[in-house]
């Protein structure tokens, strides 16, 4: 039951079928000349977290606005669900490192804003909204504006909005990076207990390696800039067990251990 | 940014004064800021009681012969509104005023909008409206009048010059200053250009945008007022060159005091009306 690893560089094993993104080639550099990433090959399973974890600065970010459609690649290409990517669409949504909420809206307007721009009738866009805001335990706060709200409740419209728009891909930028340590562990727990109910694909950008390990089924580790996969670790942790245990468990310390080790020849 | 505190716009703050007396006295330690802000209307009755209370002495002492105590002048107030004096100005004032304004607004925030968001209106317009902005535009005041002669066009031409680059520069760099993590966020969920524009950019620009505006406005009361002097002797600044002309100093300044407070009470409104149209989060605050 160790962590299983692979590779650098390799295609994963779950069978190319299954892959909901997948990545090839991609490289990108910057127009100041600046190189974060080279020749990344991934596949990301439908229905698992896959955490990207690597050194600040290594393009991690980068990679995940690229399969967003946020930025465009210099070299490679992205394809969800056999699609190329272009830029962003339906099947995927992104939640923000700041929130990215609107000041001068509600929640619920906020939550809904996908569905606004995608033309859903008002009621039906509220209805949805409604509903999301109360998966994410925000039930109450409909009417309140983001600067009534704590980080971590901002956060969570956050989280909201991306599930109101119903995508199959969820792609998180270091979603918990500005909110307290409680909160934090709150809301990993949270999002465990999330991806159990919907069956989503998250993509999720952090820099913890607890973070990683805990909510991951898999964790793509990335090499300092120019960015590229340097391992592939997949934690053997039952999640089944309670978040203490969870903590507690050997599997999850070890490959916390195994990672660090792995990142620690990029730390100066 | 740009707005007041919120308790400025608390209308019951005197209701609520009396319930925070309470506190204050229990709590005094604790009491300062808060007392402060519920106490917003009685500071502000002070100030005002303070600044015509030392114009009052000054205008006793007297510093100038020419310099009218406060009463005086609030008489000579009364008088000219009595007269119709008064009223018949600021008909004859308002309408380059209001013209200038409007066409300064129109077109300022659009041409401002426009220079934030494409670079080639950009690179075309914000040497222009620069080198306006820091141009000393009263010395051109006399220029306009050669070429359009004395009248409305003038002095409609007056308020432009000077409200005009403040509103389009404030409104360009409006745009530019947006949250492009806001930007990122309605694009990552399928926004088109036109609705990055009209639900994204322009609701985080209007901040900006109004206090451009209301730059724009004070800027407006001076370019007129200055065309009424230099250009042709009506309405606000007849009243004053004349009153000068024939000594009535009380008369001068409470025209002069009358503009003031007409231009501040016209901004004031200005950020009131923002704040019910178009900030929605601090009508609730404040409320």
């Amino acid at each position: 039951m160790s962590a299983a690893t692979a590779p650098a560089g390799a295609v994963m094993a779950n069978g190319a079928s299954q892959a909901i993104v997948s990545v090839r080639g991609i490289g990108k550099t910057y127009d100041g000349g600046v190189e974060a990433l080279r020749d990344i090959d991934l596949d990301f399973p439908a229905g698992a977290l896959t955490a990207l974890l690597g050194p600040s600065g290594c393009g991690k970010t980068t990679l995940l606005k690229i399969i967003a459609g946020l930025l465009e690649p210099s070299r490679g290409e992205v394809r969800v669900s056999g699609r190329p990517v272009t830029g962003p669409g339906p099947e995927r949504a992104f939640v923000f490192q700041d929130f990215a909420l609107m000041p001068w809206a509600t929640v619920l307007r906020n939550v809904a804003f996908g569905l606004e721009l995608r033309g859903v009738p008002k009621s039906e866009r509220r209805q949805r909204a409604r509903q999301a805001i109360e998966e994410v335990g925000l039930a109450g706060f409909e009417e309140r504006y983001p600067h009534e709200l704590s980080g971590g409740m901002r956060q969570r419209v956050g989280l909201a909005r991306a599930l109101a728009v119903e995508a199959e891909v969820l792609l998180m930028d270091e979603p918990f990076s500005a909110v307290d340590e409680q909160t934090r562990r709150k809301f990993q727990e949270d999002l465990l207990h999330l991806r159990q109910v919907e069956r989503k694909t998250f993509l999720f950008v952090t820099h913890s390696i607890e973070e990683a390990v805990y909510v991951a089924d898999r964790v793509v580790l990335l090499s300092r800039r120019p960015g590229r996969v340097s391992q592939v670790i997949e934690p053997q942790i039952d999640r089944g067990a309670s978040p203490e245990d969870i903590r507690r468990d050997r599997h999850y310390l070890d490959t916390v251990e195994e990672i660090w080790r792995g990142l620690r020849q990029y730390v100066d | 940014m740009t707005e007041l505190p919120r308790a400025s716009f608390n209308e019951r703050a005197p209701a609520r004064a009396a319930v925070a007396e309470g506190d204050g006295i229990a709590v005094p330690l604790r009491a300062g800021a808060e007392r402060a802000g519920d106490h917003v209307f009685w500071w502000r009755l002070a100030s005002i009681a303070i600044v015509c209370g030392a114009w009052e002495i000054a205008g006793r002492i007297p510093i100038n012969y020419a310099f009218p105590s406060f009463f005086e002048t609030a008489l000579a107030f009364g008088r000219m509104i009595a007269d119709g004096s008064l009223p018949k100005a600021y008909v004859s004032t308002l309408q380059p005023l209001l013209l200038g304004i409007a066409i300064s607004a129109g077109l300022g925030i659009g041409l401002g909008i426009l220079m934030g968001l494409r670079r080639t209106a950009e690179w075309f317009g914000a040497p222009v409206f620069i080198v306006l902005q820091s141009a000393p535009v009263a010395a051109l005041i006399p220029l306009i009048t050669f070429v359009y002669g004395i009248g409305l066009t003038s002095k409609t031409l007056a308020v432009i010059a000077l409200a005009l680059p403040v509103i389009v520069l404030n409104s360009y760099k409006a745009v530019r200053n947006v949250n492009p993590s806001l930007v990122a966020m309605a694009r990552s969920f399928l926004a088109s250009r036109w609705q990055q524009i009209l639900r994204i950019i322009l609701p985080d620009a209007s901040p900006l945008i109004f206090a451009g505006l209301r730059l724009g406005i004070a800027a407006g009361f001076i370019g007129v007022v200055l065309a009424e002097l230099l250009i042709t002797p009506t309405g606000i600044g007849d009243l004053i060159t004349y009153h000068r002309s024939v000594a009535d100093y009380a008369e001068m300044y409470a025209v002069i005091v009358s503009i003031i407070l007409f231009s501040a009470v016209t901004l004031s409104v200005l950020q009131k009306l923002e704040i019910v149209l178009f900030r929605p989060e601090q009508r609730e605050a404040g409320a």
